[in-house]
Parts: structure tokens; sequence; C-alpha cells
């Protein structure tokens, strides 16, 4: 497979490879989802963010091709990292990236041996990022490796080490690199063409993603074991699965996935097992947590009874103990599964086992779920979990994967008012709950619903973002949420806020929403709340689109389309140079300002910049037209000219602080008007 | 003399004392250690596409910050303290924090940490208060200094 048709196969700019490359981030940290969402897409890659996981899987499955990388952060609420970061290798074949504050090498090779194509350390440097588009190609050209290898055996673990690579020796790709795979690349398609016209099908046309389904990795377990772990090769496997549709590739990816995660379980068990005799298994957190769960003694034994005949069985059995406590339900399926000694005894502690962990683990499944799977297991031959009870879940209930496809609730997205939201979030969740494989299908981050407060301009587009758990994608957010909101999320540059040259009015007009639905206001909106109360008269004006354009009886304001809101109320502070109370006004609008708001105050310990700011904005490039249209008796009327007044701020700028009478006013004015 | 000069003088010389503050207020915020380079990467992603991106993630990140606070408060009056939990919330509030650039409250939260650890409660309260007050003060600044940079956009 060449680098174009790699290009080819990927949405979005192709040409520019790796520009457009369509990455999923998952954070549920709203400030690092941001942060990451921006510095991704500074690097011209095609992001969608989304701060729950279960909304991420859910896309990845909806459609497989959409995506071509996803970054995931490790500690998330609703799933943790490594579950997700399983599922998405095995379901959808996607590299994945981990992302984590804690720069603990044991999470590092957890993520390794959990099929991480990379591990960041938070806070994520653009650095970093700039390099990750590696592992998409890496990614194709392992699969095109697998054509042409396939036919000889026991190369399909070779060099592909999904999990096993870790931070690229390739750092330094750039033009060369490329060309060093194209001939590669080339090579393999010399050898894949001999291997039939399969070759040339995956190589030229975009091919669906194949979906393990529990049913089809039943059928490949049962054909692995048949020709032995050890000596299973993909075509063999192929033909003895007999599912139509199936591509050699498909069975070679998915059995070097299936060697990785029993290499990795074995070792992971070996690696407990020595911990809990020589530690007594309270020393780490790992031990911490399996030791916090009951029925840890009966894992214990179980594992204790790991001598089988069958090498690859056994380590199977142990390492599916120990290598998963995110998938408790898996884990003792494995066991029971996979070993013919276990007894209906070992099965019922494990069950209790079962339910308490699934306890600690909230999110995997409720009770009765996982019963009736575990019912179905003496008649099965073997289940791999790869990720997750969940999937064997979902087929016991009918369902593959489309109980996952939620609606999301998303008509809660538009936040009308955010105490509603979690009503409707948590009657989807027992809905969900009760019939679907993640419970959480729903979820928004209910909690943060509860307690987020407003804030206007853009900001409201953050706090919402923050509150929705959201997903940036163009597409996603055209369907289902509200245009006012979503949009301008996307890169932070919605056309709707950056295009309107007024961007105080347009983030007024929102606060005028926003403060209807919401009583917390942060700073921001502050500023805009006070200066609406500040006049009356205009109140009605801060709403209006196109004008900041303030109207007093005493103040004469024209230039203030781009003006921001802090100028504009500063631009009341210095605008009221009417001749007979300009100080006095100043100071009442002042108080007036102080009062409404502690944050805004900090505005007034800079009232000496802000003069000059004034000033300078009263010359702001534009028209500067003081003298004409409103005014109503104002310091203008008196007959001084622009320049005049021009002067005068800089004479008050100059005199930062000091009370000037109206005498001062007159006499230079005067003068630099006598001058002129 | 002509009005159009004099402007031009006059707005010169407003902008360069405007432009001096800011640089001067900016300048101390990483001197005095409130401000770490992770606020450069954030400063490198404000463009002409995204002019505030800056002071709209800081504006998240405290908002989303008091939740965890307060979380955080909740779990420190439970007795028996759980300092998993604690260290959960801190990990979290300590990697938004990290995220902005916030020095001074990263290095209390890992203070806090530490006290998680050793299953300290009573430093843990005491660290916690010091988080606070950093975390207020980083906040102040940076609206004082985003306050200022704001009326240099024209």
């Amino acid at each position: 497979m060449t680098v174009e048709e790699i290009r080819g196969r990927l949405g979005g700019e192709t040409d520019r490879f790796p520009v457009g490359m369509r990455v999923l981030a998952v954070d549920d940290d709203p400030t690092c989802l941001i942060l990451l969402d921006g510095l991704l897409r500074k690097c011209q890659y095609q992001v969608t963010s989304t701060s729950q996981a279960k909304t991420a899987l859910r896309m990845l499955r909806e459609n497989q091709n959409r995506f071509d990388l996803v970054i995931s952060d490790v500690h998330m609420p609703d799933m943790d990292g490594f579950k997700l970061l399983e599922h998405v290798g095995l379901e959808m074949d996607l590299p994945v990236i981990m992302l984590s504050a804690n720069s603990d090498p044991k999470l590092v090779m957890k993520g390794i041996t959990h099929g991480a194509c990379d591990y960041l350390v938070k806070p994520v440097r653009i650095e970093e990022l700039r390099n990750i588009w590696q592992h998409v190609i890496r990614r194709k050209k392992c699969e095109a490796k697998h054509e042409s290898k396939s036919t000889t055996k026991g190369k399909n673990r070779h060099g592909n080490g999904e999990g096993e690579q870790g931070p690229s020796p390739t750092d330094n790709m750039d033009q060369n690199g490329k060309i060093n795979r194209k001939r590669k690349d080339d090579e393999e398609e010399e050898d894949g063409e001999e291997n039939g016209s399969e070759n040339e099908d995956t190589g030229t046309q975009k091919k669906p993603r194949v979906v393990w389904s529990i049913e089809l990795h039943r059928k490949f377990v049962a054909a692995v074991n048949q020709l032995g772990i050890e000596k299973a090769v993909p075509k063999r496997v192929l033909d003895l699965m007999n599912v139509e549709g199936l591509t050699r590739e498909n069975v070679a990816s998915h059995l070097q996935k299936y060697r990785l995660y029993l290499k990795r379980i074995s070792s992971v068990a070996t690696q407990q097992a020595n911990m809990v005799a020589a530690l007594g298994g309270t020393d780490s957190s790992y031990m911490r947590s399996l030791s916090s769960l009951d029925g840890f003694g009966d894992f214990r034994t179980l594992a204790g009874q790991g001598r089988y005949p069958n090498p690859a069985l056994s380590s199977y059995q142990t390492g599916g103990i120990f290598g998963r406590l995110n998938s408790p339900a898996g884990v003792s399926l494995h066991s029971l599964s996979s070993s013919a000694l276990i007894q209906p005894s070992h099965a019922h502690n494990l069950s209790n086992s079962l339910n308490t962990l699934e306890k600690f683990q909230p999110v995997v499944l409720p009770e009765k779920q996982n019963t009736s799977s575990f019912q179905r297991i003496p008649t099965s031959l073997e289940f791999d979990s790869p990720g997750d009870p969940t999937i064997f879940t979902s087929v016991g209930n009918a369902s593959l994967f489309a109980d996952n496809r939620a609606p999301l609730g998303i008509s809660s997205n538009s936040l009308p008012s955010a105490s509603v939201t979690p009503l409707i979030l948590q009657g989807n969740l027992q809905q969900m709950q009760s019939g679907g494989v993640f419970g959480n299908q729903s979820s928004l981050k209910v909690g943060s619903l509860n307690s987020k407060p407003f804030n206007t301009g853009v900001a409201v587009q953050i706090s919402r973002f923050s509150s929705n758990s959201l997903l940036l994608s163009e597409p996603f957010n055209h369907d289902l949420l509200p245009p006012n909101s979503m949009r301008s999320i996307n890169s932070l540059s919605g056309p709707h806020i950056r295009n309107n040259p007024d961007d105080f009015s347009a983030m007024s007009a929102i606060s005028s929403h926003m403060e209807d639905a919401r009583g917390e206001i942060q700073y921001q909106t502050g500023l805009v709340g006070d200066v609406r109360n500040m006049n009356q008269a205009m109140d009605k004006r801060w709403g209006e689109h196109n004008q900041a354009y303030v109207q007093n009886p005493n103040m004469v304001f024209s230039t203030l389309n781009s003006m921001a809101p802090t100028k504009g109320v500063v631009n009341l502070l210095s605008q009221n140079v009417d001749q007979n109370n300009g100080v006095f006004r100043r100071e009442t609008n002042t108080s007036l300002v102080s009062q409404s708001n502690s944050s805004v105050s900090t505005l007034l310990q800079h009232s000496g910049v802000e003069k000059s700011a004034i000033d300078s904005k009263m010359r702001s490039g534009e028209d500067y037209i003081l003298e004409q249209t409103k005014t109503q008796g104002g310091f203008v009327h008196n007959g001084y000219d622009s320049l005049d007044e021009l002067m005068n701020s800089m004479i008050k700028r100059e005199q930062r602080g000091a009370m000037l009478t109206d005498g001062e006013f007159g006499f230079d004015a005067y003068t630099f008007g006598s001058c002129l | 003399m002509d009005k159009s000069l004099l402007n031009f003088i006059s707005q010169a010389y407003m902008d360069r004392n405007l432009q001096r503050q800011i640089a001067y207020t900016r300048k101390s915020l990483f001197d005095q250690g409130y401000l770490d380079e992770q606020f450069i990467q954030l400063e490198d992603l404000q463009d002409d596409a995204n002019p505030n991106f800056v002071e709209e993630i800081v504006t998240l990140f405290y908002s989303d910050s008091a939740r965890l606070i307060r979380n955080i408060e909740q779990a420190l009056e439970n007795n028996p303290t759980d300092f998993d939990r604690l260290d959960d919330f801190m990990h979290q509030f300590k990697g938004s924090s990290s995220s902005i650039g916030a020095k001074k409250v990263k290095s209390e939260c890992t203070q806090f940490r530490e006290y998680c650890k050793a299953g300290n409660a009573e430093g843990c309260i005491r660290t916690f208060q010091q988080v606070k007050q950093e975390h207020a003060t980083l906040r102040r600044k940076l609206e004082t200094y985003f306050q200022l940079a704001r009326q240099s956009d024209v």
C-alpha cells in the first residue's frame, strides 16, 4: 500500500497528509480537552473532541472509517482510558495514544500492554502532537505487511508490535521517511500480488472494517484452538472459520492482537504473581485496588491452580484474573471458560466476586447481565474478552452494538436550563443500564452540569462546552446542537462570533440570554451586566448588534464598533466630558461600577491606564465624530471640535487621577483652540 | 495643525503606554512564578482565528476547577478521610492547572498529593488552603492582565 493509497483511504484533506488527519480526542477535563483540541487544530488535523469515552466509542462504532487516530486521557470517570483503548484496538484497529498527567512508568507500561501506540504526559506540548501521524502510517503499513507475510508462518507477531513500540524511533520523520516507506510499500505490493486478488481489493479500495462480534470471535478462537495457538496461521484459521467476507488480513490482524493479549495477560499474571508472593499484595496501588475487591482471595486461589497441560491456556487463565481489573466479568469469564478444572463452586465464588467487582466499577454491568453471560460460559468454548463484558452482554441482549447508539440525549445538550438536563440524563441512564451496553451512554457529566456558571461572549460557549462534554466536530454539531453555541466552539473561531466586528454586542446579546438562564455570573458577565445596570438608557442599546452605541444625555458616542465591554465601560467613564460635571460623572459611574461587581473594581485600579486606553479608543482610527449626532448639551456642544477633545484627553492622561476643574478644562481647550 | 497628525501621535503614545503596561504585567506573572511556559503554549494557540483563546481557556479552567474545589472540600470534611478519592480529585485539578501553566497552583497540588499519600489529613487541609489561595490569586492577576490586554484589541 503506497502512501497515496493511504491518503486515499483517509477522509478530509488527504492530499497533504498528515494535514487533515482525523483525530478523535477524549478527555473528561474540559480545560485539557479544549487545549488538546486547540493544539491538534494547530497541527492542522481534523479534530473531533468529546469528554465522554462512551460517546467516543459510539462515534467510532457508528462509522469505522471516520477517524484515523484516537487520543484519550487515561483517567476518566465514565470509562477507564485503558478499557477504551482495548475496545478501539480490537474493534476498530485504530491507533490510540494515551494521555495522562501521571507519568508513572507503571501506567506507561500498562498503556503499552493494552496496545497503546504512544503515551503522552500532560500538559501536552505541540511538538509531541506534530508527530503522532506516524502511528497512522505505521499501522496501515503493518496491515499491508500482514498481507504479504501471512503465508509464511510465525511472522505475524513480528515487527508490528502495536503495543510494543511506545515512543517511536522515527521521530524525525520527514519526506525521506515517507519515501523510504513508499519503497517498502512497493516491495510489499509485489509480494502482495502473489497472494492474489485479495490484496488488490484491500490495497485499492476502502475496505470496511470488520467488527469482531462475539460470534465471530468465538469461531475465531475455536479455530485457533483447533490448530493450536502456536501453530495457528491466518489462512488456516480463516478456512476453519468459514466466514464469508472475512479476509485473511482481518484474521491476521485479529490473531496478532489475540496473541499480544495472551502475552500480556501471561506477563502481567507473572508479574502480579510475583508481587503477590513478595509483597503480600498490599504494596502498589494496583495491588491496593485488587485487595480492595472482595473475592480477591478467590482469584488468588484460582491463580494458584494454574498448572495446566496447555501452557497457553494456563497463562490465559491466570492472566485473565489479574490482567483486567477493569473488566471483572471478562476476567472471570476467562478463568472459567479456559479451564477445565474449574469447579462449579469456583464459578459461584467468581460470580460473587463479579458482583462485588461490579459494584467497584459501577460503569460496567448491572448484575443481571453478568449472570446471563455467565451462564453461557459452560456451553461455549472460549471467550476472549478483548475489553469488556460489555461485548458479551450486548450479544446476550441480542443487540450487538445497536444499543450503544443512544441519541445521547442530545436535546438536553441545548441547555435551556441546566437544572433540567440532569433529570433527563438520569432518566436516560436508567434506560440505558437495563437495556444497553454502556449504561452511561447518554451521560453528559451530570455533575458538572449543575454548577456551571454561564459566562458571556465566547465564554458562554466555553461553559456550555464544559458542562456538555461535547463533540466539537462540525457534522455532529450541525445536527444536534444549538447553533449559537457549539459552532463557535469549533476551533474557538466560530464564524458567528468572529465575523461579527462587534464582539461586544454579540456577547451582550448572548449575555442577555444567559442572564435569564443563570444566576451565577462570572466577571465577564458581571462587566456586561454592570454596564447595563449603570445606565438605563443604555440598557437596550447593549442588546443591539451593530454598534455598541451608547446613548446618554450627556455623552457622545459613535465609534464603538469593535470595542470590548471593558472599553465600553471605560469609555463611559471617560466620555463624560461634559464640561459641567465631567469629573463628577466619572466618579459616579465609577461608584456604580464598583458596587456591582467586585471584579470589575479591578478596572478602577487601572483607571489611569484606562484613561490612556480610553483616549486611544476614542480615536481608534475610525470616524472620530465627537461633536455631532445625538449630543444633547454635552461638552462638545459647547463648540469644541474633535481636536480639542483630543488634547484635553491627552492632558487628562497626563494628570492621572488628578481632579480637573471646569476651569482647567476650559482653559486648556481654549488655549489649544486658539492655536489652531 | 493637522488633526490627523495629532491623532496619530497621541494614539501612538497611548498605544505604546498600554503595550508597555501589558508586557510588564505579563512578564511579572512569569517572573513571580505564577505562570510557567505552558502558558506560552496557550498564547501560541491564540491567533486571528482564535483571538481570545487564552482568556477563554482560563475562564473555562476557573469554572471547572470551582467544581473540583467543592468536591475536595466536601471530601475533606468526611470522616474518615478518603485519601484515594482526594488524591483522585487533586490529580484532576493538578492536570488542568498544569494545562494552563498555573505554576504555583500546581506545586501546591503536588504538596497536597504528598500529604494524601502519607495519609496526613491535617496536612491536606492546610495545603488545600494554600491551593485555594494560589488559585484565587492567580485568577485575580489573570483577570487584570486580560482586561489590560483587551484594551489593546481594536
